[in-house]
């Protein structure tokens, strides 16, 4: 925790957790989605499903899949402009059981048939815990920069991408791995120490192997 | 050096130690911490301290309204009270209680904020300090100090305590805020580190036990008030503090108290919409205005 955990994020209103938080989550489904959105499907769980409407969580979430970051001014129109630009949406109330109470669904389809689709829940002070991508169990929390990179379940990628984060003096504090099945489709995430001002994703999305790597970077990084 | 934030007596003795204020402790600190120059740590917060101001202007006009309809407008009635100059209690309270209401009323519209600590209690910090540089002439580098001071109070509070409301009530959210900007003002209106001690404190002690009850569970009834409210109480506890009276208390053990009391506030207390205000006849008619009657079923 440092001072501007206390004074700061620079948010949009109302709430932290309806709003930021879900921004995040929103944008978080935008990242991993490498071409144009034509659909988006939104379910809400427990205190987002209730309050939604309220807080203003539906544009917070549209917000996020448009790319915006949590003190984007436009939150406010942002279901308007996803319209505009040809995004249909969807959003469904759920009362299913959900971990925790503020969790939204995310399933993107893009324009070349392209679907991702994520699970967070905003945990409060617009932290979240994004705990599902494509079916493959994550556990990110955005409290340091991460690498979220999806490859094919081959053998030396983990290795490739590790040797790579430390020949460009970078310190792993977290690493993951996930993965649908032997062979197919996994998931690394990779919590670093700091900041990196190099354009890591480039690098990576070339390794042979790797089908999509974004950098998620910290909540109150800039 | 390197400082936990587990003691505020901790920050208050290492000031007098060193002849300065909190303030220049925790930006000297900070910088060390995040690994960055001390200029870089106050540029960063004149920047949030900006965002601050531009969401008290854009929160005094007429026309704000909140997502839900709820509420809205109230900076503007506070303004124009002060312009004709009706205010009780003069320009530096009623102007407090305006900008507080202003940054409150942005939030609720989704407009532009600074969580500090929380969404909710945004507007309490911002306007003590605006109010002190506005109506006291204060220096924008001073101000921007003070919130340094303010963050290391909250930061404490943090790690002893809680500044969520759903996990220890408004107490922790409305009332950090309000220990929080009690501190800044104590700096601004030139008082020792201990004087800010007794501010938070005096700031804190006054609002124990207040709980989180949001009508619709939405940021906006009674948080909005509370913002006026608890800048009030933070000019309130900063005022004794300067006139040299001692909370009896420490301040380190009333937000070990704050804490104690927190976790004994039942759940229907703590943001959760299903007690005290929010429970009211009106309050269940406004939330079934906002949602349509699925909430009252």
């Amino acid at each position: 925790m440092n001072i501007f955990d206390i004074i700061g994020p620079v948010m949009i209103g109302p709430s932290s957790s309806h709003t930021a938080g879900a921004v995040r989550i929103g944008r978080i489904a935008h990242l991993l989605m490498d071409e144009k959105v034509t659909k988006a499907e939104i379910t809400l769980f427990g205190s987002f499903a209730k309050t939604y409407k309220g807080h203003g969580t539906d544009k917070a979430l549209v917000a996020g899949i448009m790319g915006m970051q949590p003190d984007d001014e436009r939150i406010r129109e942002s279901i308007h402009l996803a319209e505009e630009e040809g995004v249909e949406l969807s959003f469904v109330e759920s009362d299913g059981s959900c971990p925790h109470p503020n969790t939204a669904t995310i399933t993107l389809t893009g324009e070349k048939g392209k679907k991702v689709t994520i699970t967070g829940a905003s945990v409060g002070g617009g932290n979240i815990l994004v705990s599902e991508i494509d079916g493959m169990e994550v556990a990110i929390n955005g409290q340091s920069d991460t690498l979220i990179v999806v490859h094919q379940d081959v053998p030396g990628i983990v290795g490739k991408v590790a040797e790579f984060l430390g020949n460009c003096g970078i310190n792993v504090c977290n690493m993951a791995l996930s993965r649908e099945k032997k062979g197919g489709r996994a998931i690394l995430c990779i919590s670093i120490d700091g900041h990196s001002d190099l354009d890591l994703t480039t690098y990576i999305n070339h390794f042979v192997g790797v089908t999509n790597c974004i950098m998620l970077l910290a909540n109150n990084g800039r | 050096m390197e400082l936990k934030y587990n003691s505020l007596a901790e920050l208050a003795n290492l000031a007098k130690k060193n002849g300065c204020n909190i303030s220049q402790i925790v930006l000297q600190e900070q910088a060390t911490a995040m690994e960055c120059t001390e200029k870089q740590v106050f540029e960063r917060m004149k920047e949030t301290y900006h965002v601050m101001k531009k969401a008290e202007l854009k929160g005094q006009k007429k026309d704000t309204v909140s997502t839900s309809g709820l509420t809205g407008g109230d900076a503007y009635k506070i303004k124009k009270h002060i312009t004709e100059g009706k205010s009780l209690s003069g320009d530096f309270l009623t102007g407090a209680l305006m900008r507080a209401t202003a940054i409150s009323e942005l939030n609720a519209a989704m407009g532009k904020i600074v969580a500090a600590p929380t969404a909710g209690s945004c507007g309490i910090l911002p306007a003590a300090v605006i109010t002190m540089q506005e109506e006291k002439g204060c220096s924008e580098k001073d101000c921007v100090m003070a919130l340094l001071t303010a963050s290391g109070v909250g930061m404490v509070i943090a790690n002893n305590a809680s500044v969520s409301g759903a996990e220890g009530g408004c107490q922790a959210e409305c009332g950090s805020a309000s220990a929080m900007a009690a501190a800044a003002i104590v700096e601004l209106a030139g008082g020792t580190p201990e004087q800010c001690l007794h501010a938070v404190a005096i700031a804190l002690k006054n609002i124990l036990g207040l709980v989180c009850d949001p009508v619709a569970g939405l940021v906006e009834i009674p948080c909005i008030k509370r913002n006026a409210s608890g800048v009030a109480n933070a000019i309130t506890a900063a005022e004794l503090a300067l006139c040299g009276i001692k909370s009896a208390l420490p301040a380190d053990e009333v937000i070990l108290a704050m804490k104690q009391v927190g976790d004994k506030i039942d759940v229907s207390l703590r943001e959760t919409a299903e007690g005290g205000l929010a429970s009211c006849p009106t309050a269940k008619c406004l939330c079934d205005k906002v949602y349509g009657c699925k909430e009252s079923k």
